[in-house]
Formats: C-alpha cells, sequence, structure tokens
C-alpha cells in the first residue's frame, strides 16, 4: 500500500494582513503540529513550497521555515511547482516517508502576495514566455481564464448565469468556513453588477490574490499506528504529470498551443491527464468521490473542472451546478471549502490548503460545510509551465 | 521626428512586405513535420521525432478561425507599454485556430475590432500592425482581423444556405 497518515493540518486564515510569508508559514505549521499532537522536534524532514513571484520561485521556503520554527536539525527541500507547488511539496513528502527516509515529515505552502494582476518579472526578457506574453499582447491570467469561458459558452451554450450560479455556490460555503478570506454570500445580481474585466468573465467570475499559509503533518502508517491514530486520513494518491506532446489546448503563458500537423493529440487533456493519473494510482473513480476541491481561477474554469476530473461527460459541467449536484448538499460537493473565490489565491499554499480541507471533511470534523459520510476526495490544481498536481485522500 | 519600425519580436513575422503578403513565421522540422510558433530554431520538442533533420522557417497560413476571443479592459501591467496618463482603451485578443498546421495561435485583433463584431468560427486574418511607440522607434506586431465578406451574391431563393461562407 502506497498511503501515508495525515496526521495535522493547519492554515493561517486567508486575508491581506499586510505580514511576512514566513510568519503565515509558521502559524500554519504550529497550527498543523498541535492538531497531530506532535512536537516540531518529531519532524523528520520539512518541505516547503517557494513562494511565488512573477511567475518564477520567490523566496526559498522549506529552510526559511525550519529556521523560523527553530533549527532542529530536520532534512529540508524546497519546492516549485506554480501553482502546483503545495501538492509538489506533499509528492516530495511521501516519496520521503515511503522511501523510509521519514516518519514524520512537515509541509508547508505561504505567500504574501502583490495586489492586481500577476506581472512577470522586470527588464527585457525576450527569452521568457511569460515576459513576452506580456509584451507583445498584454495578456494577463483573467484574459486566457475569458478565452476558455468564451470557448464553452460557444460550445457547450454555457451562459454568464451559468458562471455566476459557481460563484454563489462558492461564496456560500466560505461564509462557513473561518479561514477565507470572503465570507458573505454572493447574490448572481451581485456578479453580474461587478464589472466586466475581460469579456465575457467579471470581476466576481475571477479569483483574486491573497496572502495565507497552509501545512500538513505526514507520516508513515505505521507511525500513525504506534502513536494511538487508528484510522488517520490516507493520501493514496499524488499526481504531478506533465502535459504530453503536442499539447492543443492553449494555456497560460502560451503565445500558440503545440502544433498537431506532425502527432495527433493525445486523447486528454493535460488537466484531465492530472486527474486520470491520480485515480489511476489511487485505484478509486470519479464515481467514488464525496467531494472535490478544483483550481476555480475563475467560475467558468470550474465547469471545466467538472469534467476534467470525470463529474460528467464534456461540455455538461453547466448542468451540474445548475442542478445543484456539487453545491454543499449535492451528490458531489465541489469547493466546499468555498474555493479559490473565496479564498483568492495564495499560490504555494493553495494545494496544501487544498488538502486541509480534504483532510477536514474526510474526519468530519468541518462544521456547518460537512459532507455526511465522506470517504473519497480529490484535490486538482494546474499553473503555469506545465505544472499541475492530483491528491487523493480516503478515509 | 522619423521613428524606425522595428518587430516586437524579430524574426516571428514577415517584415516591410505589402499587406498581402504578411505573414507569421514559425519553423518547421523536416524530420517530422512538426511546426512551432513562436518559432524554435534550436530542437524539435515531438518527443517522437526520429531526429537529423534542421528546423526551417515556415510562414504559417494567413486566415485561420476564431478559437475564442476576450478583452482587456484594465491597463495590462508592464512590460506592456501603455500611456500612464492617457484614458485605458480596452484591446481585444484573439485565439486563432489555423487548420493546417493544427494549431491555435493569439494575437491582438485589429484597432477598432470589437468582441462585439467576433463569433467563435469566424474567418480572420493575420495584418501587420503597430504595437506601440516610442520616441525612436515603431515597435510593429501582427493583428487578426475578421475577413472581409465578399458582397452578397445575387439572392437566389432557394440556395440561401449555401451563401454562408464554409
Amino acid at each position: 500500500m502506497s498511503d501515508v497518515a495525515v496526521l495535522g493540518a493547519g492554515m493561517h486564515p486567508w486575508g491581506k494582513w499586510g505580514l511576512s510569508f514566513v510568519e503565515y508559514g509558521r502559524a500554519a505549521a504550529r497550527a498543523a503540529l498541535a492538531d497531530a499532537a506532535l512536537g516540531w522536534p518529531d519532524v523528520d524532514s520539512v518541505v516547503g513550497a517557494d513562494t511565488v513571484r512573477c511567475g518564477y520561485p520567490g523566496y526559498v521556503a522549506g529552510a526559511t521555515f525550519a529556521q523560523a520554527l527553530g533549527w532542529q536539525g530536520a532534512r529540508v527541500t524546497s519546492v516549485y511547482a506554480a501553482c502546483a507547488s503545495g501538492a509538489q511539496a506533499v509528492s516530495t513528502a511521501r516519496a520521503q516517508i515511503l522511501a523510509g527516509l521519514a516518519d514524520v515529515v512537515l509541509v508547508v505552502g505561504a505567500d504574501a502576495a502583490p495586489k492586481g494582476f500577476f506581472a512577470p518579472a522586470g527588464g527585457e526578457r525576450p527569452d521568457d514566455p511569460d515576459w513576452l506574453r506580456f509584451r507583445v499582447l498584454g495578456a494577463t491570467n483573467p484574459a486566457y481564464f475569458a478565452l476558455y469561458a468564451r470557448r464553452r459558452m460557444a460550445l457547450h451554450g454555457d451562459t454568464l448565469d451559468d458562471f455566476a450560479r459557481v460563484k454563489v455556490k462558492n461564496a456560500a460555503a466560505g461564509a462557513l468556513n473561518p479561514l477565507a478570506r470572503y465570507r458573505t454570500a454572493v447574490s448572481a445580481e451581485d456578479v453580474a453588477a461587478s464589472p466586466v474585466v475581460a469579456d465575457p468573465l467579471r470581476l466576481l467570475d475571477i479569483c483574486a490574490t491573497s496572502d495565507g499559509g497552509a501545512a500538513l503533518v505526514l507520516s508513515s502508517m505505521e507511525f500513525a499506528r504506534r502513536h494511538g491514530h487508528r484510522n488517520p486520513v490516507r493520501i493514496r494518491a499524488v499526481s504531478t504529470v506533465t502535459p504530453t506532446y503536442p499539447k492543443a489546448l492553449l494555456d497560460l503563458p502560451d503565445i500558440a498551443t503545440d502544433s498537431t500537423a506532425a502527432v495527433s493529440p493525445p486523447p486528454h487533456t493535460f488537466r484531465a491527464a492530472i486527474a486520470r493519473a491520480a485515480y489511476e494510482e489511487a485505484g478509486v473513480g470519479p464515481g467514488d468521490l464525496s467531494l472535490a476541491e478544483v483550481y476555480d481561477l475563475s467560475t467558468a474554469l470550474e465547469l471545466e473542472w467538472y469534467e476534467d476530473i470525470g463529474l460528467c461527460g464534456a461540455g455538461e459541467g453547466a448542468k451540474l451546478v445548475r442542478d445543484g449536484v456539487t453545491a454543499l448538499g449535492g451528490r458531489v460537493p465541489v469547493n466546499t471549502s468555498g474555493g479559490l473565490g473565496s479564498f483568492g489565491e495564495a499560490v504555494p499554499a493553495q494545494a496544501v490548503a487544498q488538502v486541509c480541507e480534504l483532510t477536514w471533511q474526510l474526519r468530519g470534523t468541518a462544521g456547518s460545510r460537512q459532507v455526511r459520510g465522506a470517504r473519497v476526495g480529490i484535490a486538482a490544481n494546474q499553473g503555469l509551465f506545465g505544472h499541475g498536481s492530483a491528491v487523493v485522500a480516503v478515509r | 521626428m522619423t521613428r524606425t519600425r522595428r518587430p516586437v519580436v524579430a524574426g516571428w513575422f514577415t517584415d516591410d512586405v505589402p499587406e498581402g503578403d504578411f505573414r507569421l513565421l514559425g519553423t518547421r522540422c523536416t524530420a517530422c513535420g512538426a511546426v512551432f510558433f513562436p518559432r524554435e530554431d534550436s530542437w524539435c520538442r515531438n518527443p517522437g521525432c526520429p531526429g537529423g533533420g534542421e528546423l526551417v522557417e515556415a510562414p504559417l497560413s494567413r486566415r485561420g478561425r476564431v478559437w475564442s476571443y476576450t478583452d482587456g479592459r484594465y491597463r495590462p501591467p508592464a512590460p506592456y507599454v501603455s500611456d500612464p496618463d492617457a484614458p485605458w482603451e480596452p484591446y481585444t485578443l484573439i485565439a486563432v485556430e489555423l487548420a493546417a498546421e493544427g494549431m491555435v495561435v493569439l494575437g491582438q485583433a485589429a484597432p477598432g475590432v470589437r468582441t462585439s463584431d467576433l463569433t467563435v468560427g469566424m474567418e480572420v486574418e493575420v495584418v501587420p500592425g503597430v504595437l506601440n511607440e516610442d520616441e525612436e522607434h515603431t515597435w510593429t506586431t501582427w493583428h487578426w482581423r475578421p475577413v472581409p465578406r465578399p458582397p452578397a451574391p445575387r439572392p437566389a431563393v432557394h440556395a440561401r444556405v449555401a451563401q454562408d461562407p464554409a
């Protein structure tokens, strides 16, 4: 069995607190350790997800958190995988545990994000695709989200009302989550009254940037048993696959897709491949899911994810939100945490926060947003430069 | 004051040619036929390429169909160049599907083209354009522009459907 146990989960509330990412990460780490009833000296290894600055790795995370918590000699790793950084930190921790290199690993992701559009690094960088898309096209991240949204409207008949339904649903869940940044209900009228950022998407369709921190304490199943955790939440799969050539779907920060002139495109899109790899590794399928946390960088993108993680067929995503299938109380609630729409994105912390939510739901301690009888959850995301991840957790 | 015309990125499109000859310039691998835009001059990125070929310049199709489109209602951050003192004028972005190359290429729309002028599937063509000007340079780029519809043929009562360009 390739399970690892989740002994502790902790977060610093998302917001704009004006503090350093170190403070958020340290607070989240201490919360996760307290949740696990373990001390920092019990940790064999710490894996930090680097902050993200202008799309690229920013501050070194692993050693920074180790120093902030007080040097105690633990093995240290720092990882960068854009929006999937947090999941790659989980993946690294899991690999160390399964390889017998560590019994207890602390995973931490935290960031203090600048306000407004994510911007590329300064200076003249004509070899940097992220710099070029801003210089040549002015193509911001919301521009790409808007291209996907418009394409859905043309292909599948999705409407602005469908996109607003996603926001209304996620805001309702976020209102129940004390760790979320935005905790007020949002109506479809509120969405429609917010300014258009990139046609057809409005401000309330697009996730903000936030400060936040999230941490997990992972251990071997044997360590968990020895310490009295008879039935811990388990991480059963972590997928961090890269795309397969030719990547035929326009992806940020690309100016063009790969060409399908020489090679036919793979049968599944990159996002779908990320989820499929996790299902295969975990030996479960979409039909087994109790809940899912997906990367709703925009409302319309959440509908794409429904299809990518196999909740429905291509083009059927809007029907799920219309029918309430993915709302709290529905058959497969999605983004019970409130999602990025309620949190805002703190890039290296976000994928860790998704697993925190799965953990609390699978333990049955998610309070008023609890999914009854939750047994299997998936968390999925995708980011710049061919990064993406999916984590399957079970209990 | 005379400004020098310079492409915003060298080698991505034909320079100083009549509008009808304007093309985006990619590269094509002579071993496997894979096409790259932006141009890849160093190595072929097709993992199944048998190797041994070279990357030769390949002008891309002049026309394609709208895959999707949007606009930018807010001023993008640098290095996008805009006059901070002038009111922001949204630009339109079009993602265009090129059938022969099997790829989608982004670009700004020609000035004056609004999202309300566009539909997914509409035919567009690449035309030379100006991205911005500074004291020394006129920075040139490519734009996508809807293909002007030919004047409608004489109405034929039973053949109206055929007027819609395929």
